[in-house]
C-alpha cells in the first residue's frame, strides 16, 4: 500500500489521518434542485471545521449524510473508514457510537435530571453501571455542571442545557463531534462559553464540525471555514471568515 | 446483552408504564375487561360442559344377543368392546340378574306363576361412553358382531348433547377470537401512542448508537407487563365473584345444585390461570412486537 494512505472498508484507499471523505456527493430529494450538488470534502483527524451558509445551502443535509440518516444519490461518503453508501443497517449503531452530536434545540429528556440525561448515552452503548457512575461526574465537571447533576432540565438556562447536551455527546468519547447550530438558541455569552468548550475538546484530539450562522464566532475563532451556497461548496479556507452572500 | 443492560431494559419497560400512565391504565383496563369477559365465559362454558358431561355419563348403549348365545361368547364380546376407545365403562348383566332386577323393581313378591325366567333372552351389555358423539361409530361396530341381536341407544339424547357441546365450542371460540383481536388492537394503539410520545427520546437513542433491539425491547417489555397486569386483575375479581356466586346458589337454591353441579373454583382456576396469563402475555407481546416493527424504524 502506498505510504500515507490506508485502506478503507470498501477496498479503496483514503489518505492517512482523514476521518471524513466526501467524493462528488449529490443528494436529491423527490422534487426540485439537489440539496447537495457534487460536493467533495476532506476532513483530517483533529481538525476544527465551521460549515456556514444560508438556509437551504445544504448544511443540514450534509450533517444528515454524515450521520447516515440519509444516503447520497450519487458519490461516496466515508467516515472513519465506514463507507456510508454500503454500510449494513445493523452496523449503523456501531458507526454512530464514534460520533457525538449536539443540536440547536438541545434535545434533552425533560422528564430526567442532568445526571440521567448524560448517563442515558452510556446506557445506550451498554456501559457497565460502575463505569457510568465514574464517568458522568467527570464529564459534568468538564462542562462546569458538576454541582447541578440533580437539576431537572427545565430548571436550567439555555446555556446550561446546551452544556448538558455537550456532556452527553462527549461521554462516549467520540472521534468526531458534530454540532448543528449549537449556539442558535443562546445569547452571546453562552454562545462563547459553548464554543470555548468545543475548542478545548478539539485541542484534546476530537475532530469538531460545527454548522453555524454565527458570524462573530466564526470570524473570531480563525478556524477552517467551509462556505456552502445552494448545495455547493463555494469556499473552503484555513483560518477563514464568514463570507457575506451579498 | 450485558446483565445490567438487561435489567435496564426491564426497568425502562416498567418506567414506560409510568411515563405513559393514562394510556397504560386504558390498556390495562381494556385488556382486563376482555380477559374478565373471557374468564367469565370460560367459567360458564366449563360449567355447561360439566353439566353436559354429567348428563352424558347417564347415556348408555345396551346390547342384546341372539338366542342360544352362551355366556362365554357374550363375555368374549364384552372383552372385545371393552378395547374400543369410545368405551368408558361396560357392564355385563346375565338373564338371571336381569330377571332378579325386574322382579325387585316391578313385581315385588308376586312371582308365583313364573317357573322359568321370562327374560331368558335378555342377557345384555350396558355400555357407557367417554363422549356421546362417538355413539354412532360404536353402534355400527357392535351391530356388525355376529351374535348381536339388537342394540338399544338413546339417539336423540346423544345428538342433542353432542350438538350442544359443539355449539358451546364454536361460540366460545368465536368470542375468544373477537376478544383477542380487540386486545391486540388496544395494545398496539397504546404502544403506537407510546412511540409517538417518546419520538424525541427514540431519535436521540438512534443518534447515540442504540441498536434496534435496545430501542425496541423496552416497548415489548411494556406490552408484556400490560398483558400480565391486565390478566392478573380479572383473575382476582373472577375468583371472588365465582366463589361467592356458587356459594349463593348452593345456599339459596339447594335443589338446583343437585341437578346442575357447579365446578369448584379451584378446578376452574387450574386451567383459567395459565390460559389467561398466556393470553395476556401473548397479546402483550404480539401487540407491542408487531407495532414496534411497524412504527419504529430504527
Amino acid at each position: 500500500m502506498e505510504k500515507g494512505f490506508r485502506k478503507k472498508k470498501s477496498g479503496r484507499q483514503i489518505p492517512e489521518g482523514e476521518v471524513i471523505t466526501l467524493e462528488h456527493v449529490t443528494k436529491s430529494y423527490s422534487s426540485g434542485a439537489p440539496a447537495l450538488n457534487d460536493v467533495s470534502l476532506h476532513v483530517k483527524k483533529g481538525e476544527f471545521v465551521f460549515i456556514v451558509g444560508d438556509s437551504g445551502s445544504g448544511k443540514s443535509t450534509l450533517i444528515k449524510l454524515l450521520l447516515r440518516e440519509l444516503v447520497p444519490t450519487n458519490g461516496e461518503i466515508t467516515v472513519l473508514g465506514y463507507n456510508l453508501n454500503k454500510i449494513k443497517h445493523n452496523k449503523i449503531p456501531k458507526f454512530r457510537r464514534n460520533l457525538g452530536i449536539v443540536f440547536q434545540d438541545f434535545r434533552l429528556l425533560k422528564d430526567r435530571n442532568v445526571y440521567e440525561n448524560v448517563a442515558f448515552a452510556q446506557r445506550i452503548v451498554q456501559t457497565p453501571t460502575r463505569e457510568i457512575k465514574r464517568n458522568v461526574p467527570s464529564i459534568l465537571a468538564t462542562v462546569n455542571l458538576a454541582g447541578k447533576y440533580k437539576s431537572k432540565i427545565n430548571q436550567l438556562s439555555g446555556g446550561e442545557q446546551q452544556r448538558v447536551a455537550l456532556a452527553r455527546a462527549l461521554i462516549n468519547k467520540p472521534t468526531i463531534l458534530l454540532a448543528d447550530e449549537p449556539t442558535g438558541n443562546l445569547d452571546p455569552n453562552n454562545s462563547w462559553e459553548i464554543m470555548k468548550l468545543m475548542e478545548k475538546i478539539n485541542e484534546n484530539g476530537t475532530t469538531v464540525i460545527v454548522v453555524t450562522h454565527n458570524r462573530e464566532i466564526v470570524n473570531a475563532m480563525k478556524k477552517r471555514v467551509v462556505t456552502m451556497k445552494k448545495g455547493v461548496i463555494i469556499e473552503d479556507e484555513e483560518e477563514g471568515t464568514y463570507i457575506d452572500e451579498d | 446483552m450485558r446483565i445490567n443492560s438487561f435489567f435496564y431494559t426491564i426497568g425502562q419497560g416498567f418506567k414506560n408504564l409510568g411515563r405513559n400512565k393514562w394510556y397504560t391504565l386504558a390498556s390495562i383496563a381494556t385488556i382486563g375487561a376482555c380477559l374478565f369477559l373471557f374468564g367469565l365465559f370460560f367459567s360458564i362454558i366449563n360449567n355447561i360442559q360439566h353439566f353436559v358431561h354429567t348428563a352424558e355419563e347417564g347415556v348408555s348403549v345396551t346390547v342384546f344377543f341372539d338366542e342360544g348365545t352362551s355366556e362365554d361368547q357374550m363375555l368374549a364380546v364384552k372383552s372385545e368392546i371393552e378395547k374400543r376407545p369410545e368405551v368408558k365403562e361396560i357392564h355385563y348383566e346375565s338373564a338371571d340378574a336381569a330377571w332378579e332386577g325386574y322382579k325387585e323393581e316391578y313385581l315385588g313378591g308376586y312371582t308365583d306363576g313364573f317357573t322359568e325366567n321370562p327374560l331368558a333372552d335378555s342377557a345384555n351389555l350396558q355400555i357407557y361412553l367417554k363422549d356421546v358423539s362417538m355413539q354412532a361409530a360404536l353402534v355400527t361396530y357392535i351391530e356388525s358382531i355376529d351374535t348381536v341381536r339388537d342394540v338399544k341407544r338413546s339417539e336423540v339424547t346423544a345428538d342433542t348433547l353432542s350438538g350442544l357441546n359443539k355449539l358451546m365450542a364454536y361460540v366460545s371460540m368465536g368470542i375468544i377470537i373477537i376478544l383477542l383481536c380487540v386486545s391486540i388492537f388496544l395494545i398496539s394503539n397504546t404502544v403506537t401512542m407510546g412511540i409517538a410520545v417518546r419520538k424525541d427520546e427514540i431519535n436521540i437513542m438512534k443518534y447515540i448508537g442504540a441498536t434496534d433491539f435496545f430501542v425496541r425491547a423496552p416497548f415489548v417489555v411494556e406490552g408484556i407487563l400490560i398483558g400480565i397486569i391486565g390478566s392478573a386483575i380479572p383473575l382476582v375479581i373472577i375468583y371472588y365473584i365465582y366463589k361467592n356466586a356458587i356459594s349463593y346458589v348452593n345456599t339459596k337454591f339447594a335443589m338446583l345444585s343437585t341437578i346442575l353441579p357447579f365446578l369448584p373454583v379451584e378446578q376452574i382456576y387450574n386451567d383459567l390461570v395459565p390460559i389467561s396469563m398466556a393470553i395476556g402475555i401473548g397479546i402483550g407481546f404480539l401487540g407491542s412486537f408487531t407495532t414496534v416493527r411497524k412504527h419504529l424504524h430504527v
